[in-house]
């Protein structure tokens, strides 16, 4: 079964395969969470205010992302994001957006959706009573979140947070509808080029494996630190 | 914006020379739904006997079950779909392979078969936490009764764990409807991917994708009201907390 299984291809292409994929991957995943949980927060403090038009906005919002297939989220962006830039610059044409740009602005908008489920709980774990203590001390607004609750809401929620950053990182997988390098992308140019699929979709699968068990077997033991508290 | 909008080209012949746009989008909602259908069955089959295989007292039990569920969960869906549609193939004897690869609809078995498998991981685990929520006294109980393992199952834990995880399992069927669209990638013509084609076709693609998205929200919507009524008629009174996290908020 594995008798002709031609392994040389993987080292001949480990360069391009980590180089040019993986670090694409390992960016987008990076920049992608951190944007996400920035305007995930936004996104729930916009819920939890007191404003009906914000918290409207916020649950259409978070409600139409969810409902929604990635891919179909991936093309939308694709195809709206020169028309936005047109919009926003006030250019004749519609601007060109380049591959990367525009997987990571639909990265980030579409998991921030999931991220401020996240952090929407964390702020609603925080009991009221430290908001009140805060306000009666004169505390602000953005005092209050700024240095009471939004500091211990990330801190229990930093768990789950890794945990949906992981799943980013596979479905970043998805850019392979937009022809991108990404890890997969790469192995799958090579297993085309090389007609040896087998090997490279088997490599792709185990190099996924191994980061996103790694990654999550480090958020169970940081999930138990955290916990003893 | 300079995008000329024409929602006319949804009642225009498509390409494909079966009718219009539109209903070329809805014959993709079909494949969605059909596909979903299967996944879902193979999903809850799977996903209900491993989770229980995660909370017998074997231990060769447990150790299958977590790394089933860990295989399943730590690669992405789409590459579970090729690993399925391009590798296995090769891996069987050759004319096993060979009728695989000749089957008409390949990629909506493969489509059934990826989703199912994957969803069926995340079924085990909410099948398993459901299990472990219960209170040990009622294993103890049926055990001083003189129940065999199975029947504990059988007759005491089972019935209470499916009400009780009836709302999570309600999002994962959601998710199941929307991870049909990542087959898109081995050639199966649901809802995404016609979107795309009449886009490929026409040039119109915001309209394409716009009656898409709507079909999904749709669709989302008619899903989440039928299970919340089910759900109201067998939810066990006195555990409320379990359908206060409901997703679809």
């Amino acid at each position: 079964m594995f008798s002709n299984f031609d392994f040389d291809v993987i080292a001949r292409s480990w360069p391009y395969l980590f180089k040019d994929g993986m670090s694409f991957t390992l960016m987008l995943t990076g920049l992608a969470t951190g944007a996400g949980i920035v305007l995930g927060t936004i996104l729930a403090l916009m819920r939890l205010s007191k404003f009906v038009v914000l918290q409207k906005f916020a649950t259409t919002y978070v409600n139409i992302i969810r409902s929604l297939p990635l891919v179909l989220v991936i093309f939308w962006f694709y195809f709206l994001l020169p028309y936005i830039g047109q919009w926003v610059l006030g250019s004749e044409r519609p601007m060109a957006v380049g591959a990367f740009m525009s997987a990571l602005v639909t990265f980030s908008l579409f998991e921030a959706a999931y991220f401020s489920e996240i952090m929407r709980a964390g702020i609603q774990a925080v009991p009221s009573g430290q908001f009140a203590a805060a306000q009666a001390l004169g505390m602000r607004y953005h005092q209050v979140m700024g240095y009471i609750v939004l500091p211990q809401a990330f801190r229990a929620m930093t768990p789950l947070l890794l945990t949906q950053s992981i799943i980013l990182f596979q479905d970043t997988s998805l850019v392979y509808v937009l022809s991108l390098t990404d890890f997969l992308g790469a192995a799958s140019k090579v297993a085309q080029r090389d007609g040896r699929l087998v090997e490279m979709y088997i490599f792709a699968a185990l190099v996924y494996f191994v980061i996103s068990f790694g990654a999550s077997m480090l958020v169970k033991r940081l999930q138990a630190r955290i916990a003893v508290r | 914006m300079n995008y000329k909008w024409n929602w006319g080209i949804l009642f225009e012949v498509s390409p494909e020379g079966k009718g219009t746009y539109l209903e070329m989008l809805l014959s993709g909602l079909m494949w969605t739904l059909t596909t979903a259908f299967f996944a879902w069955m193979i999903a809850l089959l799977l996903g209900v006997t491993i989770g229980v295989l995660r909370t017998l007292p074997s231990r060769t039990g447990r150790f299958i079950g977590n790394a089933y569920v860990e295989f399943f969960r730590n690669i992405p869906l789409l590459v579970q779909l090729f690993l399925w549609y391009f590798v296995v193939p090769e891996l069987v004897p050759e004319h096993v392979g060979d009728w695989l690869k000749q089957l008409p609809n390949a990629a909506f078995y493969n489509g059934v078969l990826g989703v199912g498998l994957f969803m069926s991981a995340r079924v085990a685990e909410q099948v398993r936490t459901g299990i472990e929520s219960l209170p040990v006294g009622q294993r103890m109980a049926s055990t001083a009764l003189g129940m065999t393992t199975a029947q504990t199952y059988r007759y005491v834990l089972m019935p209470m764990v499916f009400r009780i995880i009836f709302p999570p399992l309600t999002s994962e069927l959601l998710n199941t409807i929307k991870n049909t669209s990542v087959a898109l990638t081995i050639g199966l013509m649901e809802l995404t991917a016609r979107a795309r084609s009449m886009q490929e076709f026409s040039f119109q693609v915001f309209e394409a994708f716009t009656v898409a998205t709507l079909l999904y929200l749709f669709t989302n919507m008619i899903v989440t009201i039928l299970m919340r009524r089910l759900e109201k008629s067998i939810a066990v009174p006195g555990y409320l907390g379990t359908s206060a996290n409901v997703v679809v908020h």
